[in-house]
This record gives structure tokens, sequence and C-alpha cells, in this order.
């Protein structure tokens, strides 16, 4: 087993969404071969053997693929390193001493829970207001019936790999959703099955992100920067494309 | 009119008006900087002074001129409020902060640099534009010219310090603002995107450049 590592921790309490909150600092020793999470279960035990409350934050697969884990560590949503979530970040990207600020996203559009875990609800309301396909596609038709173009097919896909955990939103300045908006409006409306439905979609999606709280683009590109799935700005792009596309339709 | 009410409502069409009327102010930059460059012929102003007199008395260029202070006015308006709106979209502020790690501090710094901006405007507006339109300082009957007036400002070395902090505003606001109107607008691609970037970064080096260099070559005496 590797040696122990001595870390210390600044984390961010909060008893609800109307508390204040303030950061309370902990000693920690972790395996470098532990995931961030597991560090802050290690956490959590000391806590609870000494009688305290146990920090609360959310994880839910520890794969790197549900979008559940939510943690700002030293002012980066998942962490130092690009393209891994925070239940994917190993305590190896630390070094033995380190002082680490753990704290929740921060944005209006999110309200604090408590401790690092923030209602991300707003998400879900931004889907439901258009981010799906109603149009009956009728029996399964010849995969060749319907053709599209590999990059086509492509764009879609990597769009679709956004997992909606919300890291775009906490890196930005004005904690915009718009890459969160873009990907998903991407990811529908390249392919022919979610088309017909595509003028209405995004300004369904559009105005919903707005009313929830979230801020506009300022194409600082932090999003992108941070997003663990990589999702690229040019989603961003396709989503004013596609948003000016219907305004000007009249829609 | 409906059919263009998303331009001041929603948060998408309030960055299509930033980006249209910020090109358009580019626009604007080069013709202002083509303009200006005619005193570095060195002939005592006789060549600016004969562009300055032509931009002056063309209607085209005279009925340009309300577009482009409308546009002008709406790129402040809408640029002031959205960075008020946006800076209200997270009421608890982070305790560590790593802003350079993703993205530039200029890109983060619109609203700072266009104020910055602003300030000079106006500074530079009262220097030159009211001058000789709104008083009789220039009369080219008496011999008084706007170059005359240039010599007579950047002699002093304060309206110098002050338009070169201008400068270096205009440039940082340009080097983010140029290739974020065209993301603004939708228009990215793999092809052109670099093409953009390379242009916006080009032009918002040396257009600010050519307009800096104008103060300190004449506060130097170089141009006479």
């Amino acid at each position: 087993m590797s040696k122990l590592m001595k870390l210390n921790l600044k984390v961010w309490r909060q008893k609800n969404a109307e508390s204040a909150g303030n950061f309370e600092e902990y000693k920690v020793d972790a395996s470098p071969d532990m995931s961030f999470l597991e560090m802050f279960d290690v956490l959590n035990e000391q806590l609870i053997e000494t009688g305290k409350e146990p920090v609360a934050f959310d994880h839910d697969c520890r794969e790197g693929i549900c979008g559940m884990c939510s943690m700002v560590i030293d002012g980066r949503p998942h962490g130092p390193k690009q393209g891994v979530t925070t239940c994917q970040l190993h305590m190896r990207s630390f070094n033995d001493g380190d002082t680490i600020t753990v704290e929740p996203w921060r944005a209006n559009g999110f309200p604090v829970i408590k401790d690092l875990t923030v209602n991300r609800s707003a998400f879900d309301r931004i889907i439901a207001a258009g981010g799906f396909i109603s149009t009956n596609a009728g029996n399964a038709v010849d995969a060749n019936a319907v053709l599209i173009p590999k990059e086509v097919a492509d764009e879609a896909f990597e769009a679709a790999t956004c997992i909606g955990c919300g890291a775009c939103v906490s890196a930005c300045k004005n904690a915009s959703a718009m890459l969160f908006v873009g990907a998903k409006v991407t990811q529908l409306s390249k392919l022919p099955q979610g088309k017909p439905e595509r003028e209405s979609r995004v300004v369904a999606m559009v105005n919903q992100m707005d009313a929830e709280g979230f801020g506009a683009c300022t194409n600082t590109g932090a999003c992108a920067a941070e997003c663990p799935k990589q999702i690229p700005l040019s989603v961003i792009a396709n989503l004013n494309r596609e948003y000016i596309g219907a305004k000007m339709n009249g829609k | 009119m409906k059919l263009l009410s998303f331009l001041f409502t929603s948060s998408i069409g309030r960055k299509v008006l930033m980006a249209v009327t910020g090109l358009s102010l580019v626009a604007f930059l080069l013709v202002h900087a083509g303009i200006n460059a005619c005193i570095f012929f060195n002939d005592g102003g006789e060549t600016f002074n004969h562009a300055a007199e032509f931009m002056a008395h063309n209607w085209l260029i005279r009925s340009a001129e309300i577009g482009l202070f409308l546009g002008l006015l709406l790129h402040i308006v809408q640029g002031l409020s959205l960075t008020a709106s946006n800076t209200q979209k997270r009421n608890s502020k982070y305790g560590a902060s790593a802003g350079n790690a993703n993205s530039k501090w200029y890109s983060r710094s619109m609203g700072i640099l266009g104020s910055l901006l602003l300030i000079f405007l106006v500074m530079h507006l009262k220097h030159f534009w009211v001058v000789s339109r709104f008083t009789d300082a220039i009369q080219e009957t008496a011999g008084s010219t706007l170059f005359d007036e240039m010599v007579l400002v950047f002699a002093d070395p304060l309206p110098v310090i002050v338009y070169v902090i201008g400068c270096i505003s205009l440039a940082y606001h340009l080097l983010h603002g140029f290739q974020s109107a065209f993301q603004s607008m939708g228009i990215n691609h793999p092809a052109y995107t670099p093409i953009i970037k390379g242009i916006g970064a080009g032009f918002s080096i040396i257009v600010p450049l050519v307009f800096a260099a104008m103060p300190i070559a004449m506060h130097l005496g170089w141009i006479k």
C-alpha cells in the first residue's frame, strides 16, 4: 500500500438553503490511490466517530457517467484534471501537505440544499420544456432508409455525452447554462427524428433557461474547458444558430 | 418589429445585438484609423485635413454617422445592462477562484474594458467631435483646422496618457470581442473559426497600435 498523504481540507458547510454557510477546516490522511470521493468518505467516518455532522455531498455511480458528483475543488469544478468528474479524480493528483478548498456549485439557478449538495432540478425543467422528441416515428424502418452523414451523427453523439452535471454553470462567471442547453439542442436537432420540433424546442428551452436565473453567454470558454465530457464551444454556436433561425421564422 | 424583439428580451438575442453593433463599430474603427493615419504623411496635416473635410461634408457619411451613434448607444446600454444582470446570477461567491485556469482575463473583463473605453470616448468626443461640429474653434477660412486642434490637444501630456490607456483597453476589448461576435451569431466552423480568430487578433493589435501612435508622435513632435 502506498504511503498516506496528509491533507488539510477547507470544506464549505451550510445547514440549508436559508443559512449563510462558512468554511470549516479538517485534516485527513488519504491514500494516493483513493478517489476524491473516497477521501471524503474517510473524512465523514472521522466526523461520525467524533460525533460530528458528516459533510453532505452528491454522488451515485462513481464511474464518471451519471453526473451526480459536483464539487468545486480549489476553484475548479471537478478539480484540476481535464475531462474527469470528481469521482474519477484521484488523490495522486495532489501532493502531501496540500490545503484543498472544496465548495458547492455556486449559482442562483442551483440553490444549495446542504453543504456541497445543490438542487439541479432547473436542468430537469429545461429538459421538460423541450428537450425531447414527441413526433411519432412509426415502425422501425430499414436502417439504410434514413441516411445520416457520419460527421452529423458524430456531432450529435458528441453532444449527447453531456451528463448534465452542471460544471459549465459553476465555471461560468455569469453562471450561464448555455453549454448544457447547447449540448441538448445540438444532440436533438442534428438527427432526422428531432428536426420537426427543432424551432419550438430551442425557443422553449432558452425561455426556460432564462427563467431559471442563469446568465447570458460571454464566450469566455470556461465551461468547455471545465466540462468533464469535453463538450466543445461549437454547441453554443449551434444553439445560437438554431435560436436565431427559429426567432427569425416567427417562433 | 415583433420579429426582432428577441434582441432585447432573451439572453441569446441580447448577445446577438451586442455582436451586430460591435462588428459595425469594428468597421467604423477601420475607416477612422485609415483617415487619421493620413497625418503620417507628415505634410502639415494637408492630406488629413482634406480627408476630414470630405468626411464632414459628404451626405452619405453624415447619414451613416447617425447609424453609428445609434449602434454605439445600443452597444453601450445593452453591454452595461448585460454586465449588471450577469453579475447578479451568483449571489454566493467562490472562496477559491481559478479563473485563469479556464479562460483569459480580458474575456472576463469586457464590462470593465468597455467602461474604460466609454470614459475615453467622452473625453475624445469632447476634444474633437464637439469642437469641430458645435463650436467655431475650427474655421477653415481663418486657417484653423482639425489638424491644428490635434497639435493643440496632444501638446499636453495628460490627454496623451489617457489616449494610450484607451488604446490598450480597445486592444483587449477587441481581442475577445471580435471573435466572440461571430460565436454569438452562431458562426463557428472548424475551417473558418481559426481564420476569424487570426484576423481578429491582427486587427486588435494593429488598429489600436496605429491609433496610439498618433498622440505619441504628435506629442514628441515627430509630426508637424
